[in-house]
């Protein structure tokens, strides 16, 4: 048995203990916007917070979190898309196939709490998350437009 | 369960229509008579509702390139509806058979989901535009000719009244389909050819959108597989009884003569009963097999007497026999893993009755057809829901994993099995880029000008695993992809008097598959450094070089000059930096691209690329750019950064870890120029792949005075990236 505290609610799983969050989150919690892309934390599709900072959920064992640890997942992240981040990230169209972009976002959300205005080098070093389509252009300007809170506009 | 309720929210049951003849397995599901429409609709293209939302289908699978957008852009053109109120769907391959084929091809690759399909989903919007209007103009007694739609709304201009798509659309089912309906000239265009944003990006960015591995039915078990790591390796035996205990384990399955499952309650339960599970394996005839003999094996065909003929035009070997001045090199490009972010899936739901799948797949058909066989019912009896792809490039055509989920299912019948490759098991069963060797052999006559080139490419060819049957004489005509001596899909745009291009096949046990590019990758890379050799070995500027060999090819030619351009040719670069520029033809579009670079302790930064596409029309400008953006890093990964390797009969790298791909930090600045020419429809998914590879290499070149002609560089030379 594992007492989590996941986007704001307590919730207990019955659960081997060395098993990943990220399956905890998605098989028994039905949260699937946290994915799975390599298991080994090298891609980042499974991030979410834990007290605020990015973590690989995939490579944290569901016993290693405690009760009080605050787990934010991408269906935590704000009620109805509104997230700076994610109103950026939809104002430059960033996804394409989308399948690392609830990692993206979530590492950014942290990256922008942490440090409110990066430098170009600052996401070079923070934003290590794989998209095989290719959106990290976009993904750098959307980071540097949250950043800037300016007036979003349409690309269209 | 909203899941369920959306994905199987259209249970069609074929109608008594028999599906003539037999399954042709992978590409094309024999139709049947017509049968009653699923829904309420105005065409198979075209559902309006009540509230006047349009909802537009689509066949082709979207997996990140847009497609599904532009289709609808297409349709909605067209059809005249407000922008705003467009939706999409996804028909099943089980009603394409059912209908006749109404809706086409749904295989989704060879960056030719608009440009072969533009025609008819076009026609499809006019008609139904045609026929909302033939309703209105009933209900209000008069000529239809004299009404007209814009933005959804229907005018009759003399009387001044007006009404709605969604109000008459019930009552245009009812008219008479209309023929020799004209398309819009291209200059009336007011949808095709904006820069809209993509109708499927909000539930992309709060979890919402679910993909093939978020399925989730009710009673749904979860299986996780192992097929033999060594290609062509059996199965011998396991011991089901050291992990059935394990906690949530319900079965061990033995799937097919290589390959065991274990289906738990859980995925990540199956998955560590399947890591426990003790296999015997017979890792067969390929266990010697590995990159060094490979290598040997393909550089023995560069110089091999037979060879398949690609273009044979006046006498290279001729030239080059009696020349004084020749310049060569070889080169070689590996295999790569498409290493799609999300690993292969499938759910599967069979009864004796019935079986539906749930997979995210390039081919709905295909997906069909495969699960059909596998589950032994007629086609009839069997679905296909198509889920959004988390990455397809390529090996999403193929329906490894839903044949397995289907006879995985098919022991447990009426138990949902979803099914989820680990990225281990993704990466050592690929459907890899292919493998080749280039050696080039280049004339210049005492001006510099280039009078032979004889190209041969020794290695594997993807038809001859995948397609037999579109082999010509034993000769594989995509190998010369981008080689061609004419013809619109992907000709050789450099004129050369005397030119043999030819391939001796030399076919590894390593399976090859269509990779994002396909051969336009290396043949790009081979052709496009080779000229950049000749030129320097001439003395002369690479864009001089090149534009008098491509006086006779303007499109080409003006993607080349659009990106010297745009990199600013004519200027001096800046201290340390290095420019290349490259160019080539593929999948019907022109497209150039052009680099700056430098090199510092042995650490390479890309400053900037330049590419330009001329596609003849462009439906979507932002998306196209997004393409070509997207589409250098998977280019690049495959020149710089990794390579699947091979020993022991199997794939060296296992994930990321060792797979290593363009990343942020990797990623140069890109400026995408859309130059179309009009009047043809070429492809924008691919293509431009193939240029940043070359661009990159000639600007190496260019800052270094190195030339890197194994790929990826990274792993065969001292050269990283920042």
């Amino acid at each position: 048995m594992a007492t989590l505290s996941i986007n704001g609610a307590i919730r207990e799983v019955e659960v081997e203990p060395e098993t990943p969050l990220l399956w905890v989150l998605r098989e028994q919690l039905g949260l699937t916007g946290t994915k799975y892309g390599c298991g080994i934390a090298q891609c980042g599709a499974c991030t979410v917070h834990i007290d605020g900072l990015a973590v690989r959920s995939c490579a944290v064992p569901v016993s290693s979190v405690t009760a009080e640890q605050k787990i934010t997942t991408i269906e935590g992240l704000s009620p109805d898309g509104s997230h700076p981040v994610q109103k950026a990230w939809l104002a430059l169209d960033v996804p394409q196939c989308g399948f690392c972009q609830c990692g993206m976002v979530m590492a950014a959300a942290a990256l922008l709490k942490a440090n409110p205005h990066p430098t170009d080098a600052d996401i070079d070093a923070e934003i290590t998350n794989i998209c095989r389509c290719g959106t990290y252009n976009r993904v750098r300007e959307a980071i540097k437009t949250a950043a800037s809170g300016s007036q979003i506009g349409s690309a269209s | 369960m909203t899941v369920m309720e959306n994905l199987s929210r259209r249970h069609f049951v074929v109608g008594s229509a028999a599906v003539a003849g037999g399954l042709t397995l992978g590409f094309r599901v024999p139709s049947a008579d017509a049968a009653t429409p699923p829904s309420p609709e105005v065409n198979a293209w075209v559902v309006v509702k009540p509230d006047e939302t349009v909802v537009v289908r689509i066949a082709r699978s979207e997996m990140g390139q847009g497609t599904l957008t532009g289709l609808a852009q297409m349709v909605a053109e067209e059809l005249e509806c407000d922008w705003a109120k467009v939706t999409t769907e996804y028909p099943t391959p089980g009603e394409n058979v059912a209908r006749n084929r109404v809706w086409k091809d749904f295989s989704t690759g060879g960056s030719s989901g608009i440009r072969r399909s533009h025609d008819y989903v076009r026609l499809g919007g006019a008609t139904a535009r045609e026929m909302l209007i033939a309703a209105a103009a009933q209900g209000w007694k008069v000529p239809p000719g004299e009404c007209k739609a814009a933005k959804g709304v229907i005018t009759h201009a003399a009387t001044g009244r007006t009404t709605t798509f969604g109000k008459v659309a019930s009552l245009a089912t009812t008219m008479k389909v209309p023929d020799n309906i004209a398309l819009k000239d291209p200059s009336t265009w007011t949808i095709i050819g904006k820069p809209l944003l993509r109708l499927d990006t909000a539930d992309k960015l709060t979890g919402k959108q679910i993909y093939g591995m978020d399925i989730n039915l009710p009673g749904m078990v979860n299986a996780a597989v192992r097929q033999c790591p060594v290609f062509g390796g059996k199965l011998v035996t396991f011991n089901a009884a050291a992990v059935e205990k394990m906690p949530g384990v319900l079965k061990v399955v033995q799937v097919n003569d290589s390959t065991v499952a274990v289906v738990a309650n859980t995925w990540w339960r199956a998955k560590t009963a399947l890591d426990a599970l003790p296999i015997t394996w017979d890792y067969g005839a390929n266990v010697g097999v590995s990159s060094k003999t490979i290598a040997k094996d393909l550089a023995e065909g560069l110089e091999a007497k037979d060879a398949f003929i690609g273009s044979n035009i006046g006498d290279a070997p001729g030239t080059i026999k009696g020349a004084k001045n020749t310049v060569t090199a070889t080169y070689a490009y590996g295999y790569q893993n498409h290493a799609c972010m999300e690993a292969m899936n499938a759910t599967a739901l069979y009864t004796p009755d019935k079986l539906e799948v749930w997979v995210p797949t390039q081919n709905g058909e295909a997906a069909l057809a495969v699960a059909a066989e596998a589950s032994g019912l007629p086609v009839q009896k069997c679905d296909v829901y198509k889920v959004h792809l988390g990455g397809g490039f390529g090996r999403r055509g193929q329906e490894d994993y839903t044949r397995q989920a289907v006879l995985i299912a098919k022991t447990m019948p009426g138990v949902p099995v979803k099914l989820i490759w680990s990225r281990e098991e993704d990466m050592l069963h690929g459907a890899y880029h292919p493998i080749t060797q280039c050696k080039m052999t280049g004339v210049l006559d005492d001006e510099g000008n280039v009078k032979a080139l004889h190209m041969r490419i020794s290695g594997q060819s993807i038809l001859a695993a995948l397609r037999p049957q579109a082999m010509q004489g034993g000769k594989d005509a995509a190998t010369f992809q981008g080689l061609n001596e004419s013809g619109p899909e992907g000709a050789f745009t450099y004129k050369i008097d005397n030119l043999l291009i030819d391939h001796a096949m030399r076919n590894p046990p390593v399976p090859p598959g269509f990779w994002r590019g396909v051969n336009l990758n290396q043949n790009a890379a081979y052709v496009e450094s080779f000229i950049d050799e000749l030129a320097h070995a001439a003395k002369q500027d690479p864009l001089v070089f090149r534009r008098k060999l491509l006086a006779h090819s303007p499109k080409a030619l003006n993607v080349l000059e659009t990106v010297a351009k745009g990199i600013g040719w004519d200027t001096k670069p800046a201290p340390g930096i290095g420019r290349g520029i490259a160019q080539i033809m593929g999948f019907g579009s022109y497209v150039g691209a052009a680099a700056e670079v430098s090199v510092t302790d042995g650490k390479l930064k890309i400053h900037r690329i330049v590419a330009a596409t001329d596609c003849g029309y462009v439906v979507n400008p932002a998306q196209v750019e997004r393409q070509a953006e997207g589409s250098f890093v998977y280019g690049l990964g495959a020149v710089l950064y990794g390579e699947c390797t091979i020993k022991g009969g199997r794939v060296e790298q296992t994930n990321f870890d060792t797979y290593n791909v363009l990343r942020m930090v990797g990623m140069p600045k890109v400026e995408t120029f859309t130059v179309p020419s009009g009047g043809f429809w070429g492809g924008v998914g691919e293509p431009t792949i193939a240029v940043a590879g070359p661009a990159v290499l000639n600007a190496i070149f260019a800052a270094t005075g190195k030339r890197y002609r194994t790929l990826p560089v990274f792993k065969h030379y001292d050269l990283q990236s920042v």
